[in-house]
């Protein structure tokens, strides 16, 4: 038995400790935003926050996360009030089939917690690690550059559990 | 003459005979610039040559910054002396060599001395690139001299006094630049020559491979016997090679020209990127390194062949063979890392088989920990091999175990030591594996 800490509230999880983080999510938590794409860390769907850094979750097991800060896409905001990430996705219509979005919207969170102004480049390089096979990158962005100027002036932002540090 | 004035003589005339000494060794005329040649000037065979002798002398590895324009320049390389930026090759008349005759360009190959005469540090590697021929520097020249020409000034070179001073490099190449050694061994094939000449000179894999002294040359007693760069070890390639299985001409050819080779491993760091020129060369240059690179390893001893027979003989139950669970590092490898690398699926697209990977059988764990920080990054725009980095999910205790679990169950070496700091050094390195920091690329474009 550990305490895996999720968007602010602790779980008491009965799991091997070598389970990955994905599966834990998913089936235990029954928090689906995170997607299982490949299981090998190839993908980027999966891709979660832990501790203010985007984390592949299919290949972080559980022995990892003791004490540390897990936040998933459902933690950043809701469907009444979308995050500036969730927000800026929408506006530009970023999703096709929408399975890599999730991820991509995480790993974007991170760099925008660390980078509020990210150059075209930047965004490029950090979101390398996540696929979409439908082809909407150029939507994607400039979701990313949207949500940066969502986040610069005074929208409405849910705290993010293990955020900017 | 009274004894004193004697004396006081023979001092002025010694100093002076030295004063003219330094002089002929410092001072080198500048050549006459010229109009930068039309492309057209140029045979196209003789441009698509030297493209390919381009590639094989990886000149596009340190003469571009990273997502910075071909050729334009602007690495920084790090060196125990400090950090010296890459220059602009790219035919531009006011930043790159576009006012360069041929016979410049030939100079700086042969001696390190730029249009305007001053000499040029060896982090450029002249001391290989002396052994290259006329007619390759002319098929060199013309290959450059057709690129786009890019405008992008050099960078202030990060070096102490008196190193920032070019006069000191004379002095460098007094001792340590050997004009033109490369001769061709008769009692050897041709083709085992054209590597030889290849590997020597324009390839210069010593650059990286071999040890250097006190004052950055190549130790020439320690040849091929490993180096380090970037905060990378470049293997031992001749007999004191740590790969667990030994290298043969066949492997050599595949893995340099496919940059992967199923008893060795995928190329990474900075060798992805001299794989990746080797695989647009003509083949039988390749070839000819990978057999003059395999008479540098030489034929394995028994006990290495032996070694080798059990290795194998491992990697047949390693699937089955169970993991000590429970055992700090042990847990993570089965949770992290095993599905990949003990899934069976050929290589490049899978993990090694650990048991043959040459990063663990390593003196260091500093590459093996590279590529656990950072994985490896996929190449733009090809199908390549990829594997997550696990910087942000492992904390350095985490990766310290890991790395002392794989090295003890995967390798027959004894435990390394200092693997704690290895993981602080290189998580405070990150940024240098990915080449250029954040912004330096429109640093690089201001006036």
């Amino acid at each position: 038995m550990m305490t895996l800490k999720v968007n602010g509230h602790d779980h008491q999880i009965d799991a091997d400790p070598d389970t990955p983080l994905l599966y834990v999510l998913r089936d235990e938590l029954k928090l689906n935003a995170a997607k299982f794409g490949c299981g090998l860390g190839q993908c980027g769907a999966c891709t979660v926050i832990v501790d203010g850094k985007a984390v592949l979750s299919c290949v972080t097991p559980l022995l990892l996360l003791n004490g540390k800060q897990v936040t998933t896409l459902e933690g950043l905001g809701t469907i009444e009030t979308p995050a500036p990430i969730q927000r800026a996705f929408m506006e530009e219509q970023a999703a096709q089939c929408g399975y890599c979005i999730a991820g991509m919207m995480m790993r974007a969170q991170a760099l925008l917690q660390r980078n509020p102004k990210p150059t075209d480049e930047q965004i490029r390089a950090e979101l390398e690690p996540n696929l979409c096979r439908c082809g909407t990158h150029m939507r994607i962005l400039r979701a990313v550059h949207r949500a940066a100027r969502l986040m610069d002036t005074a929208e409405l932002t849910p705290a993010v559990e293990g955020g900017a540090q | 003459m009274s004894r004193p004035r004697i004396i006081a003589s023979a001092a002025i005339t010694a100093l002076i005979g030295g004063a003219i000494a330094a002089f002929a060794v410092i001072w080198r005329p500048a050549i006459e610039a010229v109009e930068p040649p039309a492309p057209q000037s140029f045979e196209p065979a003789l441009i698509k040559r030297g493209r390919d002798l381009a590639a094989i002398g990886n000149c596009s590895d340190c003469h571009t910054a990273g997502g910075g324009k071909s050729f334009a320049g602007g690495l920084p390389v790090p060196t125990q002396f400090g950090t010296v930026y890459s220059s602009n090759i790219t035919p531009d008349p006011n930043t790159g060599i576009g006012r360069w005759s041929e016979a410049a360009f030939r100079r700086a190959m042969r001696s390190g001395v730029d249009r305007a005469g001053h000499h040029l540090y060896p982090t450029f590697p002249y001391d290989h690139f002396t052994n290259v021929t006329n007619e390759d520097d002319r098929a060199l020249y013309a290959f450059l001299m057709t690129r786009p020409a890019i405008h992008a000034p050099a960078l202030a070179n990060n070096l102490a006094f008196p190193l920032d001073q070019r006069f000191v490099v004379a002095g460098w190449k007094l001792l340590f630049l050997k004009a033109q050694t490369y001769r061709p061994d008769n009692t050897q094939s041709a083709e085992w020559n054209r590597g030889a000449y290849l590997v020597e000179g324009l390839a210069h894999c010593g650059a990286c491979h071999t040890p250097r002294n006190a004052l950055g040359a190549e130790k020439p007693s320690a040849s091929f016997s490993g180096g380090d760069v970037d905060n990378w070890q470049a293997y031992a390639i001749n007999a004191q090679s740590p790969s667990p299985l030994p290298w043969t001409t066949d492997a050599l050819f595949h893995y340099l020209r496919q940059g992967w080779d199923g008893d060795h491993g995928v190329a990474r760091g900075p060798m992805a990127e001299v794989t990746a020129n080797l695989s647009m060369v003509p083949e039988n240059d390749v070839r000819a390194i990978a057999l003059y690179m395999g008479s540098v390893f030489g034929p394995p001893t028994q006990d290495r062949l032996n070694e080798a027979s059990a290795t194998r003989a491992q990697i047949k139950l390693s699937p089955v063979e169970p993991t000590q669970a429970g055992i700090p590092g042990g847990s993570i490898y089965q949770a992290a890392c095993a599905t990949c690398h003990e899934s069976d699926r050929p290589l490049p697209y899978s993990g090694i088989n650990l048991r043959l990977s040459t990063a663990l059988s390593a003196p260091d764990p500093r590459n093996a920990t590279n590529i656990l920080l950072s994985g490896i990054r996929p190449v733009g725009g090809e199908r390549s091999p990829i594997m997550p980095g696990f910087a942000n999910s492992m904390t350095d205790d985490q990766i310290s175990a890991l790395l002392n679990y794989l090295r003890g169950r995967f390798s027959n070496q004894p435990a390394w030591t200092g693997v704690e700091q290895t993981v602080r050094d290189a998580r405070r390195s990150e940024t240098v594996l990915l080449q250029t920091p954040p912004g330096s690329s429109m640093q690089r474009d201001k006036p």
